[in-house]
């Protein structure tokens, strides 16, 4: 007779369950929630959400508008990125390290800003333009208040991100291939067409998806440029019906957000299609090419790559310094114009701009430090847990920052609308909200380097403390986190860049008293305060680089390919 | 200190039997060797035994308590063994003595005391002053020595060695079996020692278990495994033992028998109680193997002759079975040279005792 021996796994299931908890409060029940309002609103299955949204022309133009940016903002961002890549990755140009610096920044900026920056440098009050008298007359129309402004704007924004991923393929692109290539008699540019691109194309593919999806998600681009306009897409869309119409129209709201989730998964599974037609799986492993030598075409390169980063970098943040630095809307900065009023008003002046740094700056820091405690067990149980449901923990997790954060947010508001069963308190136009979307979406960021992190370190550690005697919480605490603490801090720190100057969430989720900075700066844009909404992305940009360069502080410590910037 | 004993323990992944019904009862204060191929099961087994892995079936017990059954399994940090393993393991952000402390501090014991345990095990181990260190800034060797400091500071009841040796280079690991060797002598720990490699198993254990296929194929002591292999796989493992098929022609009488081998008879070593048979097989050491050009043997033809030094090891094909291969060490002056023909005399052998006397001992 097999005697039952006590076992103490307490703290293993403990744990287990308390993440469990957290998975299925973050991810799980805000998609259950938004499904149920669909199929069934108020409890009982019904269409007529669904067929009021099908009916309304609005919803299919504004479907129309979000695939055409969409798909034209994915092309750009696309085409820039693997060019970029490929020069940055395959040639030999110099000062790699600071151009993808340069190049990447504008993925750390918040999409208003880079939408705000951009406006400042064409619109008709330009003070960039007024600096050499080429400014149009007042009363013309912004260029950029257009489709292929805000295409041009989501192509500049994204095409980093292509750029990272195409980088990371091409990093791992053995040079036997080009080799065997070259020793078969094909030049370079042969190399490029018949060898390169076709094996990079999983890491284009998988790069377009995520562009596609974050174009089509994009809240902040088409909101300051395509709203002036009249030029509408889900997102927008969504956030015009919610402050016209408050929670009556959730429902409607609710349809609106499916269809973008559908749509973005259209674009994920276009994606898998398109991957799996050929065999690309690149077999062997071992060092990257030599770069091609450009030879006397380097310097025109390299000009060329810097005259790309000035335009997509230094000018449009040059065009918001100014912008920050003049007394109002139209006049041109000169020695007696020039003032910092617009700081002292938006810091220390205007009640609801105080309100906004000081919110967005603890929903920053609680939902990054929230993310580091939760991604350390989470990350463990995913990288060395035994149980095999366990992985789809990562999916759930993944999840809510995959989809477009609208999608996050309306579930978030019908979650919370009424109050918590059972206790009776309320989220819904409270600052909590926003923590609650802040915390589900940005989770993830933290949990990608974490795992990583997790893969790196020889389990064997662990199972060394064990003998050792020490339980579950103590490893985790004394051995565990020491050593995955550089990835889940560098995640951190990447979401309160991202939460900082965050609007896509906020702007459907924000109420009197709980504003964001996001939330701050979009209202006096809209209101024609463009200084003072310049000013606040004057800083909020410096803090983001700031902290960037506080991160590469960490870097030695890091799986590689954790800081996005570091080269 | 305790004794060790697994009782018929079963370990399957899937439909996979990583190890098979092995039993082994290792004594308080012995040092037992596991030993086999990669992927023998030997990994599992002392995963099992340090409680990482749950048994499928059958018991283990440490000292008199049970640790493992179908019905459950003590954490690894509740059994009190220690671990020294095959990377060893460092952790990178303390300090050597904050690793060698870990157990204390774990087990809330009082600070002067525990600075004072590191102290003696930092003495023991040779590494006196460098209890600041970092394991990075530490030699092979010294990490080795401090992986073995750490497991051995909270007297644990019986320690595990996980290829130890593996990732160290050859003159350094002579040095370190001695350390090892000695240790044991002074602690009197009970010992279980992974590895792959028989010379260290051999120069190490008191008796060695020798895992195949997730079985226990012998447990012996070093020198009945060399001598007196209990079946094929262990005689070819052991030292690059030669299998021989053969006849038994008599009964065994004072632990000898008479059989026949490729055509020639000659008397070997048998167990007690061995009966003329057809179809058995003898284990040969190079060392039973002589040329012989004038009396009885066997003929064959010299196929390679490699010089390793102060001799050869000469690879002979016999006549009578051209697809065997004999081998041998014939010391300087070599006058085989490859493609020459020769006569060999088998002068001594083991007689690979009946699979099914081996089952019983097996089991």
């Amino acid at each position: 007779m097999p005697t039952r021996i006590r076992e103490s796994r307490g703290q293993e299931m403990a744990l287990t369950a308390a993440v469990a908890v957290v998975i299925v409060l973050l991810s799980l029940l805000p998609m259950l929630r938004l499904i149920e309002e669909i199929v069934a609103p108020g409890g009982t299955l019904s269409t007529v959400a669904a067929e009021a949204g099908l009916r309304s022309p609005t919803t299919w133009i504004a479907t129309w508008h979000t695939l055409v940016v969409g798909i034209g903002g994915t092309l750009l961002a696309v085409l820039s990125g693997t060019l970029v890549a490929v020069l940055v990755s395959l040639t030999d140009i110099r000062g790699r390290s600071a151009l993808v610096l340069c190049y990447v920044l504008p993925l750390m900026t918040a999409p208003q800003v880079t939408a705000l920056a951009w406006l400042q440098l064409f619109g008709p009050a330009s003070p960039f333009l007024k600096l050499f008298g080429a400014a149009p007359p007042l009363g013309t129309k912004n260029p950029l208040y257009s489709t292929s402004g805000i295409i041009l704007l989501l192509g500049v924004q994204y095409g980093p991100l292509v750029f990272l991923l195409v980088r990371a393929g091409l990093r791992k692109l053995p040079r036997e291939l080009v080799e065997a290539a070259r020793a078969g008699g094909a030049g370079w540019f042969t190399v490029l067409v018949t060898i390169v691109l076709p094996l990079m194309t999983p890491s284009i593919m998988a790069a377009a998806a995520l562009a596609f999806v974050s174009c089509i998600g994009n809240f902040g681009i088409p909101a300051f440029l395509g709203i002036p306009a009249n030029y509408l897409v889900l997102p927008t869309l969504i956030y015009q019906k919610l402050a016209g119409g408050g929670p009556a129209v959730l429902g409607e709201t609710a349809f609106l957000s499916v269809l973008i989730g559908v749509i973005a998964m259209a674009g994920i599974l276009a994606q898998e299609m398109m991957s799996r037609r050929r065999d690309y799986r690149i077999s062997s492993t071992s060092l990257p090419a030599e770069p091609y030598e450009l030879g006397r075409w380097r310097p025109v390169v390299q000009a060329g790559m810097w005259l790309l980063i000035v335009l997509v970098l230094f000018l449009p943040l040059f065009g918001l310094v100014l912008t920050s630095l003049v007394p109002g809307y139209g006049i041109a900065l000169t020695a007696k114009t020039v003032t910092l009023d617009n700081y002292r008003f938006v810091l220390f002046e205007h009640d609801a701009a105080n309100r906004a740094f000081f919110n967005s700056f603890w929903l920053s820091i609680a939902a990054a430090f929230f993310a580091v405690v939760v991604a350390v067990p989470v990350g463990y149980l995913i990288a060395w847990g035994k149980q095999r449901w366990v992985r789809l923990l990562n999916l759930a997790v993944e999840l809510p920052y995959a989809l477009p954060g609208v999608v996050l947010a309306i579930a978030s508001l019908l979650l919370f609308l009424r109050p918590i069963p059972l206790t009776g308190i309320q989220l819904y136009n409270t600052v909590w909200i926003i923590l609650y979307a802040y915390l589900a979406r940005f989770l993830v960021l933290a949990l990608r380097p974490t795992i990583s992190g997790y893969h790196q370190i020889d389990r064997a550690l662990e199972e060394a403390a064990q003998v050792a005697g020490a339980g579950l919480f103590t490893r985790m605490r004394t051995i565990i986190f020491p050593l995955v603490a550089p990835g889940a801090i560098a995640g951190g720190l990447l979401i309160f860049m991202t939460a900082l100057s965050e609007l896509t969430v906020s702007a459907l989720l924000w109420s009197s008293g709980s504003e964001t900075i996001g939330v701050v700066m979009f209202s006096f844009e809209q209101g024609g305060d463009s200084n003072y909404a310049a000013a606040m992305s004057v800083i909020t940009v410096a803090v983001t680089f700031l902290l960037m360069l506080v991160t590469n502080l960490l870097a030695p410590y890091l799986p590689s390919g954790v800081l996005p910037w570091r080269d | 200190m305790a004794r060790l004993s697994l009782d018929h323990v079963t370990k399957s992944f899937a439909d996979f039997d990583a190890v098979k019904n092995v039993s082994i009862d290792v004594a308080d204060g012995e040092f037992l060797a596991v030993l086999g191929p990669s992927g023998c099961g030997k990994t599992t087994l002392l995963r099992l035994v340090a409680g990482f892995e749950k048994v499928t079936s059958g018991e283990i017990r440490i000292g008199n308590n049970v640790v493992s059954n179908s019905g459950g399994s003590v954490a690894p940090e509740k059994r009190r063994v220690g671990i020294v393993f095959q990377n060893y393991a460092l952790w990178p952000h303390m300090t050597v003595a904050e690793n060698i402390g870990y157990s204390l501090r774990v087990a809330k014991l009082d600070k002067a005391v525990a600075r004072q345990k590191v102290e003696d095990a930092l003495a023991l181990v040779n590494l006196q002053g460098l209890g600041e260190r970092r394991p990075a800034n530490l030699s092979g060797g010294q990490r080795q020595r401090v992986a073995l400091a750490r497991c051995l500071v909270a007297a644990p009841s019986l320690v595990l060695f996980d290829e130890p040796l593996a990732n160290l280079d050859v003159h350094l690991r002579a040095s370190i079996e001695d350390e090892f060797a000695a240790f044991h002598k002074r602690t009197g720990t009970t010992m279980i020692y992974i590895t792959h490699d028989q010379s260290e198993a051999i120069a190490l254990a008191d008796r060695i278990a020798v895992m195949d296929h997730g079985r226990l194929a012998q447990l012996a002591t070093p020198r009945e495994l060399y001598h007196e292999p209990a079946n094929e796989m262990v005689a070819s493992f052991i030292s690059q033992g030669m299998l021989l098929p053969a006849d038994v022609l008599t009964a065994e009488d004072g632990g000898h028998c008479k059989v026949r081998v490729l055509g020639t008879e000659l008397v070997v070593r048998c167990r007690p109680g061995e009966r003329p048979r057809a179809g058995a097989k003898i284990c040969c050491r190079s060392a039973d193997l002589g040329v012989s050009p004038d009396g009885p043997g066997l003929n064959g033809l010299i196929k390679r002759v490699v010089y390793k030094g102060g001799g050869a090891r000469i690879e002979f094909a016999p006549v009578a079975g051209p697809d065997l291969t004999l081998h041998f060490e014939q010391p300087d002056p070599v006058r085989l040279e490859s493609g020459a023909q020769a006569r060999l005399r088998i002068q001594s052998g083991w007689l690979i005792p009946a699979a099914a006397a081996e089952q019983s001992l097996g089991a």
